[in-house]
């Protein structure tokens, strides 16, 4: 009996069904049928993996499978909606770690063998425990930094030669641990030490707009160790899936660091930290408007411009706000909704967040869509959004996020700025269009302040 | 030699993934990040085989089997969940129920 076909040909299905699948997330009609066929091939992959010859230990794999499956389902399942960035986070160093863990096996496997794996084998595994532990730890200070547990970025003195230094001595490692075939726990223990602890030192420094960047390059990290870890076990959909994401997640990277302008080297080498070089400090004061003034501005408006930035996520106002822009419309004002591509703490964040509460997406526009109706709008109204607004990025060369292209809020006839306090925010860089003539601030949570403005604004009509 | 055909079907692979998501609009960044997250979560099959071949009277063979399959299996099962709300919330204000 020859089992090795149908295992064959099912692998072969399964990479197609998640190609077809990611294929079809990347367009909204398709999208939900995309997450269901790569669904379909990730059950045919578990279970036809169980007809494996040789395979044993059939009850520590089902123990694990449903400890890991149920907990990280059921998780899944109850998260806030404003906590998803984290999960993705999560569940990404979880595939890094496992890719890691399996090279780990492999070696301690043949070595009590006392076989050896070969020289592109051994690599390949290598290689791919580096990238995969880097994105295990990355992830693990990702969760921790937007899940609030690790409030501030922490930034070693000589921090990039501390990466350089880090870095090489990990590839250096794996390099002597391939070519002299020492694959014994203490060289192993310190590779993947060291491993690990470049991925934390990488990421700690990190913070602010640059956060989405890292996870989706995380993100790519694990698929390539995935798909190098396939190589070692000579199992096709693992480097099939392994290296699609890689190199899916690699392009998704460049869009996200193209869209702020900045250079996927520089996040990792020059990151905004908050205490750093602030740009040059603005002149001028707040204007504060009560909820009362606000809803005027918006009743007798002609279009109203909403921006909302991770403010809104925080407060959860987007049916607050969605609540607000249906009462402007029946009330003859035309709304949209003007998003970033960094936006939040991911690309698309706010798009998820404002779908939730149902807002239809052809109300929503880009950055490149939306940018020249600013000048016609009566009212942008800024909700949680700071840096994406930012005029500095216009013209302060000593800001740290200048040249990031923005949405121009401030060429709107008035501009509202809900935020909770006077304070500068998540990147710690001062915000010139707070101060600008035609600029009023709303202070309050999102939810509470939006609230206010929606009981104002329906004494009015 | 066949060491090279691997080597086809990584650069064939990473052209594919590249080629796959080329246009895909802003708004669906994060679940196809979440979405592609899931893919890789195809580890699981991996760290399925790897404890499937370890020696049951090691425990250290053992232990890292069931930590990989455990992470695995969180990264498949999560990534999926996580995924499928996302997109469950994706609706025009129109009703555009094209295929």
């Amino acid at each position: 009996m020859n089992i090795q076909l149908p295992i064959d040909v099912s692998y072969f299905v399964v990479a197609v069904l998640f190609i077809l699948g990611l294929k079809a997330m990347s367009s909204p009609v398709t999208a939900r049928k995309g997450i269901l066929q790569a669904g379909v091939g990730m059950v045919i992959a578990t279970l036809i993996t169980f007809a494996t010859p040789g395979m044993g230990n059939f009850i520590y794999i089902i123990a694990a499978l449903a400890v890991g499956g149920i907990i990280a389902a059921w998780l899944g399942k109850t998260v806030k909606m404003t906590d998803m960035p984290q999960m993705v986070a999560v569940y990404n160093g979880m595939g890094g770690g496992a890719a890691a863990a399996i090279a780990a096996l492999e070696f301690v496997r043949t070595s009590a063998h006392g076989e050896t794996l070969g020289l592109a084998t051994t690599s390949l595994a290598i290689l791919g425990s580096l990238i995969g532990a880097v994105a295990f730890s990355g992830s693990c200070v990702a969760f921790a930094k937007l899940q609030g547990i690790m409030k501030k970025a922490h930034r070693l003195p000589a921090q990039n030669v501390v990466n350089v230094v880090l870095g090489l001595g990990a590839i250096g490692l794996g390099v002597y641990i391939v070519v002299t075939g020492h694959i014994e726990g203490p060289w192993l223990l310190a590779f993947y030490g060291l491993s690990l602890l470049l991925g934390v030192i990488l990421t700690s420094p990190i913070g602010g707009a640059d956060m989405p960047v890292v996870i989706s390059l995380l993100n790519a990290f694990t698929g390539l160790a995935v798909g190098f870890e396939g190589y070692v076990l000579k199992n096709p959909a693992l480097i099939i899936a392994g290296i699609v994401v890689g190199a899916s997640g690699s392009l998704l990277t460049q869009l996200m660091a193209k869209a702020m302008n900045r250079k996927i080297l520089r996040i990792i080498f020059k990151p905004i930290t908050g205490e750093a070089q602030g740009g040059t400090a603005v002149a001028g004061t707040m204007k504060e408007a009560s909820p009362m003034d606000v809803a005027s501005m918006m009743r007798y408006a002609q279009k109203v411009i909403i921006v909302p930035g991770y403010g809104m996520a925080v407060a959860g106002a987007q049916h607050k706000v969605w609540e607000l822009a249906k009462l402007l419309q029946e009330l003859g004002v035309s709304v949209k909704f003007a998003i970033h591509p960094v936006a939040g703490r991911m690309p698309g964040h706010m798009n998820v967040l404002l779908a939730e509460a149902g807002v239809p997406y052809d109300l929503i526009a880009d950055l490149e869509e939306i940018n020249g109706e600013f000048d016609q709008a009566d009212v942008a109204l800024v909700i949680g959004a700071n840096d994406v607004v930012n005029p500095a990025a216009r013209t302060d060369k000593a800001s740290p996020i200048y040249g990031m292209p923005i949405l121009n809020a401030d060429h709107a006839h008035n501009v509202i700025v809900n935020k909770r306090g006077k304070g500068t925010g998540y990147s710690g860089i001062e915000n010139a269009l707070f101060y600008g003539d035609n600029t009023m601030m709303l202070y309050g949570s999102a939810q509470a302040a939006i609230a206010e403005v929606i009981a104002n604004v329906k004494s009015l009509s | 030699m066949e060491g090279f055909i691997y080597l086809y079907v990584f650069m064939l692979a990473a052209f594919t993934g590249y080629e796959v998501i080329s246009r895909v609009p802003v708004i669906l960044h994060t679940p196809l990040m979440s979405g592609s997250n899931f893919v890789h979560g195809v580890v699981l099959v991996g760290a399925m085989v790897a404890l499937g071949a370890a020696d049951p009277n090691d425990p250290l063979q053992i232990a890292i089997g069931v930590f990989a399959v455990v992470l695995g299996a969180a990264n498949a099962a999560g990534g999926y969940v996580v995924t499928e709300r996302m997109l469950a919330m994706f609706k025009t204000g129109k009703k555009k129920e094209a295929k």
